[in-house]
This record gives structure tokens, sequence and C-alpha cells, in this order.
């Protein structure tokens, strides 16, 4: 019984922790492309009081259950992600709930909090969400392709589907990471978590001008509260993914700060530097170039 | 004795029933701009009042509304063009708290952004009405004060807060951006001091705000209040 009690509140500092990262983060992102733009930007701090003022709202306009439940799938979609990647390597606190078999189910909740939000998108009625919503899906759908075959070229190089199996792998050197023992399947990942991130050039799925928005259209008050501190999760949860992959995972607080800004600060570089495709586009190219570079680094590995 | 106490009940309670009913036929909305066989697709529950919360976590809440103001992307009038150089790097309004929405559901703050002509005063309804309060409205431009070079033009209206309530107005035909930021900080200094209640007021008046809107407005062909 102590052992849970334990771990539940090791749980609950892991997510605490991740939610005030992910949403620090998110800020200085934004203060980071302001400066591309030649602007000041908004204050780091702008996330927290967009959550509270939503949170703060009076009125709340309501669909139906799945409109409830829309953000609430989001939520857990993010929270399962988050929860089954080991944060920082041998930490009891931040290693989560990892298992033999969590990479699978990783895989899946990345897709799960999309399909729960379409749910939810739709009963609000309003046509530009399953807009939104489809786009969104074709997209995943597309770079789900190079990014499932990057994680099957990893899986079998180390014989394993556990994280924290594959991080303790690229342990001892800066050599062992992915990224050099098996760059094919790290320049998979990494392109295929361009379009994870939404940022140009596969923005089109939030359009902010064309589309308002995407599927949150109908989303206000506290249930775009909800998806806007389920954003800041699962962006830290992505961000922790990738670096356990490709980039050696971290042994401390520190350096998985160091990683996944660096990670992040990529994604914006590239963000702030092209223009934006369209979903049509944006599914040729995953399914071009990057699948090849997957599917080579898959062979590679078998042969 | 008995007997005639249990029928001076009953007959109260059938009043009761009835003065209720009334009551509840009162307050649910007309919906007569609609067609029969649309009404059952719109609301018809009044609109109401919402009190704010007591000392100091109202203080608070209107602090973050204060520091977090979502403009609705929607340019009623040629006022809009000032909206553009705010937010690039000239007079980049980030800095304070302030972003554009496109969408009703998510913004708090409305532009009026000049002149409204009464096709546009029906989408400006529409679009105050759909916002989630609190919400707060900016005159811009001296068009929504008096109706300014169109006072006395055929198809534009003269006062804006005739039809949705006004918290702050920037005279000027145009303003620059700069007096636009000036307005911005007195509506982030009023709503700091809870004098932005426009949403409570729109809901106590609201019969008086929709006779003038429907005065204006000939082709009403939309619910009485749009949720």
């Amino acid at each position: 019984m102590n052992e849970i009690m334990t771990k539940a509140w090791y749980t609950l500092i892991s997510l605490f922790v991740i939610t005030n990262y992910g949403l620090l983060l998110g800020g200085t992102m934004a203060r980071v492309r302001a400066k591309v733009q030649g602007r000041i930007g908004q204050p780091v701090w702008q996330p927290y009081i967009d959550i509270l003022k939503n949170n703060f709202k009076r009125t709340g306009i309501y669909h139906g259950v799945m409109f409830y439940l829309g953000p609430v799938f989001r939520l857990a979609g993010g929270l399962g992600t988050y929860l089954f990647i080991p944060a920082v390597y041998g930490s009891l606190v931040f290693s989560n709930f990892s298992f033999s078999g969590d990479l699978l189910l990783v895989m899946y909740f990345i897709f799960f909090g999309q399909l729960g939000m379409a749910l939810g998108a739709g009963q609000s009625g309003h046509p530009y969400s399953p807009l939104g919503v489809s786009r969104g899906l074709a997209q995943m759908t597309a770079f789900e392709v190079p990014f499932a075959l990057s994680v099957i070229a990893i899986a079998s190089q180390y014989q394993t589907l556990s994280i924290t199996e594959i991080v303790a792998a690229q342990q001892g050197g800066i050599l062992n990471w992915v990224a050099f023992t098996n760059p094919l399947a790290m320049v998979a990942g990494m392109i295929s978590f361009l379009g994870m991130s939404m940022g140009n050039p596969f923005s089109v799925v939030i359009a902010p001008q064309e589309i308002p928005i995407g599927p949150p259209t109908e989303m206000q008050s506290s249930f775009l509260g909800m998806l806007q501190t389920n954003r800041a999760i699962f962006n830290g949860a992505k961000l922790v993914l990738f670096m356990n992959l490709y980039f050696g995972g971290a042994t401390n607080i520190g350096v998985m700060v160091i990683k996944t800004f660096l990670i992040y600060l990529y994604t914006v570089i590239v963000d702030a530097s092209f223009p934006r495709f369209r979903t049509d586009q944006s599914i040729r190219f995953f399914l071009g170039i990057p699948a090849l570079i997957g599917i080579a680094a898959v062979v590679l590995q078998m042969l | 004795m008995k007997e005639s106490n249990m029928d001076g009940l009953q007959t109260t309670a059938t009043e009761t029933e009835q003065q209720l009913e009334d009551m509840a036929k009162e307050m649910r909305l007309a919906n007569d701009g609609l067609m029969e066989q649309d009404k059952g697709y719109f609301c018809d529950v009044r609109p109401h009042r919402v009190e704010p919360y007591k000392g100091i976590m109202e203080s608070f809440a209107n602090w973050a509304r204060s520091q977090s103001l979502w403009i609705l992307g929607f340019g009623t009038g040629c006022g809009a063009i000032e909206l553009r150089p705010l937010m690039t790097s000239r007079f980049d309004m980030y800095r304070y708290g302030i972003q554009a929405r496109p969408t009703p559901r998510q913004s708090c703050v409305f532009i009026i952004g000049g002149y409204a002509s009464v096709k546009t005063l029906k989408r400006i309804v529409r679009s105050y009405e759909q916002m989630q309060g609190p919400k707060f409205v900016l005159g811009l431009g001296s068009c929504t004060v008096n109706g300014g070079m169109y006072w006395d033009s055929y198809n534009t209206i003269n006062r804006i807060d005739q039809y949705i309530p006004v918290d702050v107005y920037i005279a000027g035909c145009m303003p620059r951006p700069e007096a636009l930021l000036g307005g911005f900080i007195k509506l982030k200094q009023m709503i700091r001091e809870g004098k932005c209640e426009g949403m409570n007021k729109y809901i106590d008046d609201f019969d008086w705000y929709k006779a003038n809107q429907k005065q204006i407005i000939h082709d009403w062909n939309m619910p009485d209040y749009n949720w």
C-alpha cells in the first residue's frame, strides 16, 4: 500500500513539473518566434494567465455529452502519453509507469487524443471543426508512417519495445545515441516530429486564419482551458519521447531541460523559416522521402 | 370547513401553476424571425445575469482577464486597418497580453472598427452574443460615438451603444494605433477596477437592446439571442 502511495505522489510531482515546464517552454518559444519577427513578444508566463482567464469565464456553451468528453479524452491522451514515458532515466520520481511494452502504448496514446477530440468537435456541429479534424487525422496518418518505420528500426536495433531499455542502451557517451548509431531512423523520426508539433510547414491543421482554428473552434471557457493545459503536457511528453528515442535520454532534470529545449528550438526554427503546405502536399511529403528514409533505416537493421 | 379549505388550497395551487406557466412563457424568447420548422434548432431561453465573485477572488479573476485580452478578428469597418500594425513589430500588442482569435467563442474583446452599416450590425449582434462572458467592447473611431462623417447616412447607425454595451470609446478619424493601445490600457484599468460589466448590463436591459436592434434590422431571420 505504501508503495502505491509513494508512486502516486511521484506521479503527481512528475505531472506538476512537466505541466509547468510545458507552459514555460510554450511561453519562451512564443518569445523566440517574436524575436524572429522583430517583436518583443508576450511575457513568458502568458500561457498561465490565458488558462486562468479561460477558467474564470462566467459562461460556457456546451453541445452534449461528447462535447464535454472531447477535451477530457484529449487530456487523457496527453497524460497517457507522458505517464508511460520515463522522463529522467534512473530517477525514481520521473520514471513514471514505464514498462516493457510502453513504446507501442505511447504511439497509440499520441493518436488517441486526436480521436477523442474528433468526437467532441463533431458534436459541436460547427462545420469547421470536422474539417480541421479530418485535416489533422489525415496529416497524422501520413507522419505516422516515417515515425513508425523509425521506431521499428530502433526496436529491431535494440531488440526491445521498452523505452527505458532503449535509453539504457544509449548510455555511456554521445556516440551511443541513436542519432549516431542509427542516423537514418533519427532523420525519419525528426522529420515526422515536425508534423507532430504542427508548426510550419505542417500548420494547416490548426490554421489560425483560413479556417478559424480547426478542431477547437467551438471550444471555449474552461473547455479551452483544459485543452491549453493538455497542450503543455502533450508537448512536454512528445519532447521527452523524442529525447529518449534518439538523443540518449536524460540522467537528470538539467540534461532533460537542455535537450528538450533544443529539440523544441529545432521545430521552432523550421516553423519560422518555412511557408505552409496544404494538407495534400504534406501527406505527399511524408509519404515520400521521409518514408523512404524510414524504410532504408529498417532495411539496414534487417540486413 | 375541511372541504372548503381543500378547495381553497386546490384553487391556489392551480393559480400558482398557471402563474408559473405564464412566467415561464414570458421568460421564453419569441424567436419570431425564424420559420416554424427552424425554431426547434435554436434555443429560446433568455440569457441570465451571472453575478461576479466577491472580494479577492473577483479581483484576481479581473487581473487575469485584464492581462489576457483576446480580440475577435472581425473588422467591422475601415478602422480594422489600424489593427494590423498593432500586431506587427512596430506596435507589438502581444507585449500587453493582447492576441487575435478567429472565433467569437474564444474571444473577449470586440473592437467595433468604425462605421457599422445595417448589414454589419446584424453580424455584430450575432458575434457579440456568441462571445462568452465577461466580454468587452471597444468603440474605435468617431463613427461609433455619433456616426462621425456618416451621421446622416441612410445605411449606417450612429451610436453603437444603443445596440450593444460599449466599455471604452477611442475618438478620432482614424485614431492612430497608439490611441488604440491607449484605449486597451484604459480598458485593462477598468477591468481591474471591476467596472466592465457590459454583459450583465446587456442582459438587464435585454428588451431595450432588442427593440433598438429590431428597429434597425428589418430582415431579422435569426433567433432573438444567439447562443
